[in-house]
C-alpha cells in the first residue's frame, strides 16, 4: 500500500507541476489544486499507514496518529480558501486584461488575440 | 514573569485579530469610524510591543502556552529578544503606513482596514509562534491578507502582478507543507524546540530526509524573503501596489529572513549534530548574488517605485549576508540593519507616492517633467531617504553596513563581502543621485498644463518625516540598540536557552 500511495502522490505532484507551468490561468489553477491534493495526501501518510486501527487512542495498543489528520484538515481548509481566491483573481484578470494568459499578453499589434 | 502580566505575549496577536473582526462587523459604518478603530488598534500595538521589548531585554524568554497545554503537545508563543525586536519594527512601520493610508488610499475600495489588521495579525503571529505548523498557518494568514491589500484599488498592472504573486506563493505554501510533513514524519513533532532536540540525534538512516526537509524549508523562506533566484515576483508586485501597502510589505520580506534566522539558528545550529550548518554553503553566496542583482535592478530602474522595489531586494541581500556569515557580530549587524532597511524603504515608497502625485502625468517615471509643486520639501526628504538607503554617514544605513563589514573581517568570505558590499553601495549611491537629479533638477520648467498636479499635503508627508525621525533615532541611540542586537545574537547562538525555556528542564 505504501508503494501505491507514494505513486499516487508522485503522479498528482507531477501533474500539478506540469499544469502550474502552463501559460493560461485555468490550467495553472488546476495545477495548484493538484499540488494541494498531493500535499494533503502526503501529510496524511506522514502519520504512517495503518489499516483497521482506531482513529484515536482506544483500549488496544495500536492506534493511528491523530495529529496528521488535524494537520490535513487545516491544510484542506486553507488550500480550499486559496483556490477559491485564485479562481476569482483569475476571472478578474481575464476581465481586466482581456485574455487568460498569465502574463496578460495582448496580441493587438503582433497578431490575433 | 517579572513585570509582564501572564497574558501579555498573546496580546500583539489578539489585538489586530479582534480589531479586524470588529471592523468586519462594522463594514457599513462610516469611514471615519473604521479609520478610528484601525488607527487606535495600530497605535495601541506600539506601547504593547515596547513593553514586550523591555521585558525581553533582560534576556528572559516568555513562553505562553495556548490552552495551557504543555510544550511539545500544545502550541506555544515565545517572546524572546528576536521576536520582540521584529514586533517592534512591524508595529512602527505599520503605524506610519496606516497614517499615510488614511489620506485616501483606504477609501479606494472596501475592507482595507479589515485586511490591514489581519495582515498585522499574521505578521505578529509569525514572529511569536514556536510551532512549525503554526508558522505555516500564520504565513497563510498574512499572505491571504496581503493578496487583498496588494490588489486593493484594482487596475490592470496590479491584477497582473497580483496573479503572479498569488500563484508563486501558493506553490511556496505547498513546498512548506511538504517540508513540514517530512519533518513530522521523521521526528513526530512540530514544536520547534522539540524538533531541535530530536534533530540533534538524527540517525544516519534519516539524515537525507532531514536534509531534504531542511533545504525545502529554506527554499520556502527564500521565496518569501525574495532571495536570488526567487526574487522575480517582488519588483512588479511592490512597484504596482498602493504606497502604504508597499511600505507595509517592506516588513514582509523580512518575515522570510526572520524565519531563516529562527529555524536555522534553533534547529540546524551549532548543537544540531549531523545536520548542523545545513545552510553554511548556501546562504552567504546566494545573499551576495542577491545584493548584486538587486543593485543592478536599482541602477536599471525606469521609475522611482520600481527602484524602491529593487532596493528591497538589495536590502534582503545585505541582511541575509549578515545572517549567512553566522557569527555573533554579523548577526547583530544584520539585526541592527533590519529595522533600518524597513523604515528607509517604507519612507521611500510613501515619498514616491507624493512625488508621483506632484508630477502629474509623468508620475514616478525617470523622465524630465515639469517642476513639481512643493519641490523643496519633497527634494529635501528624498535627499535624506537616499542618504539612508545608500548607507552614507550620518544615518543608520552607514552604521549597519559598517558593523557588517567589521564583522566580516574574520570570515573566509571577507574579500567577497567587502568587495560586493562596497561596490554595490557605490552603485546604489550613483543610482539614487541620478534619480534625485532627474526628478528635481532636470525639469522642463514651470508647468503650463492643466490641471495642475496636486502639491503634497503635510499630512501625506508627516509619515515619511516620522519614519526618517526613527532613522535618526536609530543613530542617536545606536549604542543601546546595537547592544540589544548583539545580546539578541548571543541569545540566538545559544539555542539550548530557547529549548529549556519552552520544554522546561533540558533533556
Amino acid at each position: 500500500m505504501e508503494a501505491l500511495i507514494a505513486l499516487i502522490i508522485g503522479i498528482l505532484t507531477a501533474c500539478g507541476v506540469f499544469l502550474a507551468l502552463r501559460g493560461q490561468t485555468f490550467p495553472v489553477v488546476l495545477g495548484l489544486t493538484f499540488l494541494s491534493y498531493a500535499v494533503n495526501l502526503f501529510l496524511f501518510a506522514m502519520g504512517r499507514l495503518a489499516i483497521g486501527a482506531p482513529p484515536v487512542i482506544a483500549d488496544g495498543a495500536a492506534y493511528t496518529d491523530p495529529l496528521p489528520q488535524a494537520l490535513v484538515l487545516t491544510a484542506i481548509v486553507i488550500s480550499f480558501g486559496m483556490t477559491a481566491f485564485v479562481i476569482v483573481l483569475a476571472l478578474k484578470a481575464r476581465a481586466e486584461l482581456g485574455n487568460d494568459h498569465v502574463d496578460g499578453t495582448h496580441y493587438d499589434e503582433e497578431g490575433p488575440r | 514573569m517579572n513585570g509582564l502580566a501572564t497574558h501579555w505575549p498573546i496580546l500583539p496577536v489578539l489585538l489586530p485579530l479582534v480589531a479586524g473582526i470588529v471592523l468586519l462587523a462594522l463594514r457599513n459604518a462610516p469611514l471615519a469610524v473604521q479609520r478610528g478603530i484601525s488607527l487606535a488598534a495600530t497605535v495601541a500595538l506600539v506601547p504593547l510591543v515596547l513593553a514586550l521589548l523591555a521585558g525581553a531585554g533582560d534576556g528572559a524568554q516568555y513562553v505562553y502556552k495556548l490552552g495551557n497545554w504543555d510544550a511539545p503537545f500544545g502550541i506555544v508563543l515565545v517572546v524572546d529578544r528576536l521576536a520582540a525586536w521584529m514586533l517592534m519594527a512591524t508595529a512602527l512601520v505599520a503605524l506610519f503606513a496606516l497614517l499615510h493610508a488614511l489620506q485616501g488610499v483606504d477609501a479606494e475600495g472596501r475592507y482595507f482596514h479589515v485586511l490591514y489588521q489581519l495582515q498585522l495579525f499574521g505578521l505578529n503571529g509569525t514572529f511569536l509562534t514556536g510551532d512549525l505548523f503554526n508558522l505555516f498557518v500564520f504565513f497563510e494568514i498574512l499572505l491571504l491578507a496581503s493578496y487583498g491589500l496588494l490588489l486593493h484599488g484594482g487596475g490592470r498592472l496590479r491584477v497582473k502582478a497580483g496573479l503572479h504573486f498569488v500563484v508563486i506563493n501558493l506553490a511556496g505554501s505547498t513546498l512548506f507543507l511538504f517540508a513540514v510533513g517530512t519533518l513530522y514524519g521523521v521526528t513526530g513533532t512540530l514544536n520547534m524546540a522539540d524538533l531541535a532536540v530530536k534533530l540533534a540525534h538524527t540517525s544516519t538512516a534519516n539524515l537525507a530526509l532531514i536534509q531534504t526537509a531542511g533545504l525545502l524549508l529554506f527554499a520556502v523562506f527564500a521565496l518569501k524573503a525574495a532571495l536570488l533566484p526567487l526574487y522575480l515576483w517582488l519588483p512588479a508586485a511592490y512597484a504596482h501596489t498602493s504606497a502604504p501597502v508597499a511600505a507595509l510589505f517592506a516588513i514582509m520580506t523580512k518575515v522570510g529572513a526572520y524565519s531563516i534566522l529562527r529555524v536555522y539558528s534553533l534547529m540546524f545550529g551549532g548543537d544540531a549534530g549531523s545536520v548542523a550548518g545545513l545552510l553554511d554553503a548556501w546562504l552567504a553566496p546566494l545573499a551576495l548574488a542577491t545584493l548584486i542583482v538587486g543593485m543592478l535592478g536599482v541602477v536599471a530602474s525606469t521609475a522611482l517605485r520600481q527602484q524602491a522595489a529593487y532596493l528591497v531586494v538589495a536590502s534582503i541581500g545585505s541582511l541575509l549576508l549578515a545572517f549567512g556569515l553566522g557569527t555573533r557580530d554579523a548577526i547583530a549587524a544584520g539585526l541592527y540593519y533590519l529595522p533600518h532597511s524597513v523604515f528607509a524603504v517604507a519612507a521611500l515608497f510613501l515619498l514616491a507616492d507624493s512625488i508621483s502625485r506632484a508630477r502629474g502625468e509623468f508620475a514616478d517615471r525617470f523622465v524630465p517633467g515639469f517642476t513639481m509643486p512643493g519641490a523643496r520639501v519633497l527634494g529635501g526628504l528624498f535627499f535624506i531617504v537616499a542618504v539612508a538607503l545608500a548607507g552614507l554617514p550620518p544615518l543608520s544605513g552607514f552604521l549597519g553596513k559598517f558593523m557588517l563589514l567589521r564583522a566580516a573581517l574574520d570570515s573566509p568570505l571577507f574579500p567577497w563581502v567587502w568587495g560586493v558590499v562596497l561596490v554595490t553601495g557605490l552603485a546604489g549611491m550613483i543610482a539614487l543621485a541620478r534619480s534625485g537629479s532627474l526628478l528635481f533638477y532636470r525639469t522642463l520648467g514651470a508647468n503650463g498644463a492643466t490641471p495642475t498636479p496636486t502639491a503634497p499635503t503635510w499630512a501625506a508627508l508627516a509619515p515619511v518625516a516620522g519614519l526618517l525621525l526613527l532613522l535618526i533615532g536609530m543613530v542617536i541611540w545606536a549604542g543601546p540598540l546595537s547592544g540589544y542586537a548583539s545580546a539578541t545574537a548571543t541569545q540566538l547562538l545559544q539555542p539550548q536557552l530557547y529549548i529549556s525555556a519552552v520544554l522546561g528542564a533540558t533533556p
